[in-house]
């Protein structure tokens, strides 16, 4: 077999034959270099909610107040009540049945970590990667106590990560579509007189958000949308 | 915000009152044609020369098309950097999209990422931790394939009834490109994953750091890791230089500019897949993990931005698209879903990919309330909005897939309304 054959029934394998494929042993194309210890490390900042990945270095919630004072309110609101069209942070508890749900840390987030991880990959807008790890324990820290989850004098820290219990931790499931929505799998769907004849029910056009063109209106729109 | 909503109300009712106009009129052609381009006459480009070659080294669209562009709704989000803009799906037919209007969804700008200095790590459960150039990726076997990209929170402002007035802003967080790029599986095969490990977490280079976990199953199965769409390098807008593809599964997944594939044996609940990208129900319980998009179509034309200008024979047209497979069949009505014909779906159909389908009639000026319905190759047939909303409620903003009503006024006029 030539090496041309050898080698077109190598990728024919791997694109070709998933199932085939997994019998074989991967062709090893010799491309990439292995990733130092260093490299890795520069890169790797997720955390897992049991604290997997969490840094070393410590915050305390009266530290954290006042770099969130100055590096976070002017877009979250001083009580994390948001300022403007940016995420509020606190308050919220008890409306998720609502009909005006408010998410926030405090009301919707499951786990510390969803929050640390992203303060520490994209926070501040703008100017993420500038908090050194005690700032970001610290400025959690507080994000914590606007919630009251912690206390006032609380210090956060790879040590004390287990100690914090977000109120929404179980207040998700995995998706159940499949099941609960089975009703929508129908082989043979409705196509004569299927419901009774159609009356509009609302108009786009009378609530009159919709940009065009030349500009925008001053009409509130309906909540929802992307977040 | 700069325009005053009396003067803009004033502007709508003359659009109105032209098109109705036009209609009675039964005029041919464009009201603006200019008579000394029309037979017998000889029009200007035919008389005189025009551009060279390489004049346009990278052509765009005719300049009178400058209408058809992505649009953003600014009221939507707190800055332009985190915010969305929206594929004119209105302008479009076939089942591509042109590259330059792909919708936008970026949470922290675009990143504009030097090809020399591209890496792409591969780490934690796995043999040999591994770090790509982008030569390195473009080197290796690739593959070509069409699929669709749904961002999550598409037709999300309608949970609570008809808002926007047009399917660029009700459904154009979507597009439909061919990608090439590596399967994933090929590259995790060269790092080699641990037995025990059942997730990966991909991360962007953007500003915003991207995060999600991915089943390491829906990775061996079809993910890519792409660097062109539609022949030619990714746009900066949609990763440049490569993003991570996850074929029918939300649009937030596929992370754009990915800078790392962690291997692990649990998912890392992120911010993006807790905070953001769960569906609130209205127990106050939430669905984590609704990977999947549900089967969804649209009539991109006749629509709000796309009136109807004259009476007799019309073309309905739309999109069908599927996150769980194929799709079989798109049905249309004109009466709001009390009865349906089949539509005839004309072009490609793909595996998670768009279909363009067509439904011609005679239109006489009646009032008609047009609806597209999508049936995919698992049997799931898209519901109508009080259907899903029975079930999910109206603060889900994730995943509104149910069908959208359009009503065809006598003017030609074209608006999104809800039906009960």
């Amino acid at each position: 077999m030539s090496r041309w054959v050898k080698l077109a029934t190598l990728i024919f394998f791997a694109l070709g034959a998933p199932v085939l494929a997994q019998q074989a042993k991967p062709h090893d194309y010799g491309m990439g270099a292995p990733a130092t210890a260093a490299q890795i490390t520069g890169w790797d900042i997720d955390v897992r909610p049991d604290g997997a990945g969490a840094p070393s270095g410590h915050g305390s919630v009266k530290q954290g107040e006042k770099i969130y004072l100055e590096r976070c309110a002017a877009c979250h609101g001083e009580f994390g009540e948001s300022a403007g069209r940016w995420p509020q942070l606190a308050q919220g508890k008890g409306t998720l049945a609502s009909h005006d749900p408010v998410k926030t840390v405090g009301s919707y987030y499951p786990y510390l970590s969803s929050v640390f991880d992203y303060i520490r990959r994209a926070m501040p807008f703008g100017d993420a990667h500038s908090l050194s790890n005690d700032e970001l324990y610290a400025v959690t820290a507080y994000v914590l106590s606007l919630n009251d989850i912690v206390g006032d004098d609380f210090v956060l820290s790879r040590e004390t990560w287990g100690q914090v219990k977000m109120p929404n931790q179980g207040g998700f499931y995995d998706d159940d579509r499949r099941k609960t929505e089975k009703a929508f799998w129908n082989s043979k769907p409705c196509m004569k007189d299927c419901r009774r004849p159609a009356k509009i029910t609302g108009h786009a056009a009378v609530l009159d958000v919709t940009p065009d063109d030349k500009g925008f209106n001053d009409r509130t729109p309906r909540k929802g949308g992307v977040e | 915000m700069t325009e005053p909503t009396d003067k803009k109300r004033a502007s709508r009712r003359g659009f109105l009152a032209g098109a109705a106009g036009m209609i009675a009129a039964g005029t041919t052609g464009a009201a603006s044609a200019n008579d000394k381009n029309l037979p017998p006459n000889i029009a200007d480009w035919t008389k005189t020369l025009g551009d060279g070659v390489a004049v346009r080294p990278y052509g765009h669209p005719s300049k009178f098309e400058k209408g058809v562009i992505r649009r953003d709704v600014q009221w939507l989000t707190a800055s332009r950097e985190s915010s969305v803009s929206f594929t004119p799906l209105h302008e479009l037919d076939g089942i591509i999209t042109p590259n330059g209007l792909c919708f936008e969804r970026h949470h922290g700008g675009i990143a504009e990422v030097d090809p020399k200095d591209y890496r792409l790590m591969i780490h934690g459960m796995v043999d040999k931790p591994l770090i790509f150039t982008l030569e390195d990726l473009k080197r290796l076997p690739r593959v070509n394939r069409i699929y669709f990209l749904e961002c999550a929170a598409n037709s999300g402002m309608e949970w609570r009834g008809a808002q926007l007035n047009g399917c660029q802003y009700t459904h154009g967080m979507m597009h439909c490109v061919q990608y090439t790029g590596v399967p994933l599986k090929l590259l995790l095969e060269q790092a080699g994953v641990k037995p025990k490990a059942k997730w990966l977490l991909a991360e962007g280079g953007d500003s915003a750091a991207m995060t999600r976990s991915v089943p390491l199953a829906k990775a061996l199965d079809d993910c890519l890791i792409a660097y062109r769409m539609n022949g030619e390098m990714l746009r900066p807008e949609q990763g440049y230089p490569a993003r991570l593809v996850v074929p029918g599964w939300e649009g937030n997944m596929w992370v754009k500019w990915i800078r790392r594939i962690k291997v692990g044996d649990e998912p890392w609940y992120t911010r993006e897949e807790t905070g953001k990208y769960t569906d609130l129900l209205e127990n106050g319980k939430a669905r984590k993990f609704t990977f999947e998009m549900d089967a969804k179509s649209v009539i991109t034309s006749p629509s709000p931005q796309t009136p109807v200008k004259k009476k007799g024979f019309l073309v309905i047209t739309g999109l069908a698209w599927s996150g769980r497979g194929t799709v079989k069949r798109v049905d249309v009505s004109l009466d709001g879903g009390r009865n349906w014909r089949t539509a005839r779906i004309d072009g490609p159909v793909f595996d998670k990919a768009c279909v363009r389908f067509y439904a011609e009639t005679e239109w006489n000026g009646e009032e008609l309330l047009l609806q597209s319905r999508a049936m995919d190759d698992t049997g799931y047939v898209q519901p109508n909005k009080d259907a899903l909303r029975k079930i999910r409620g109206v603060n889900s903003i994730y995943h509104n897939n149910g069908i959208q009503t359009w009503a065809l006024k006598a003017s030609g006029e074209v608006e999104n309304v809800e039906v009960g």
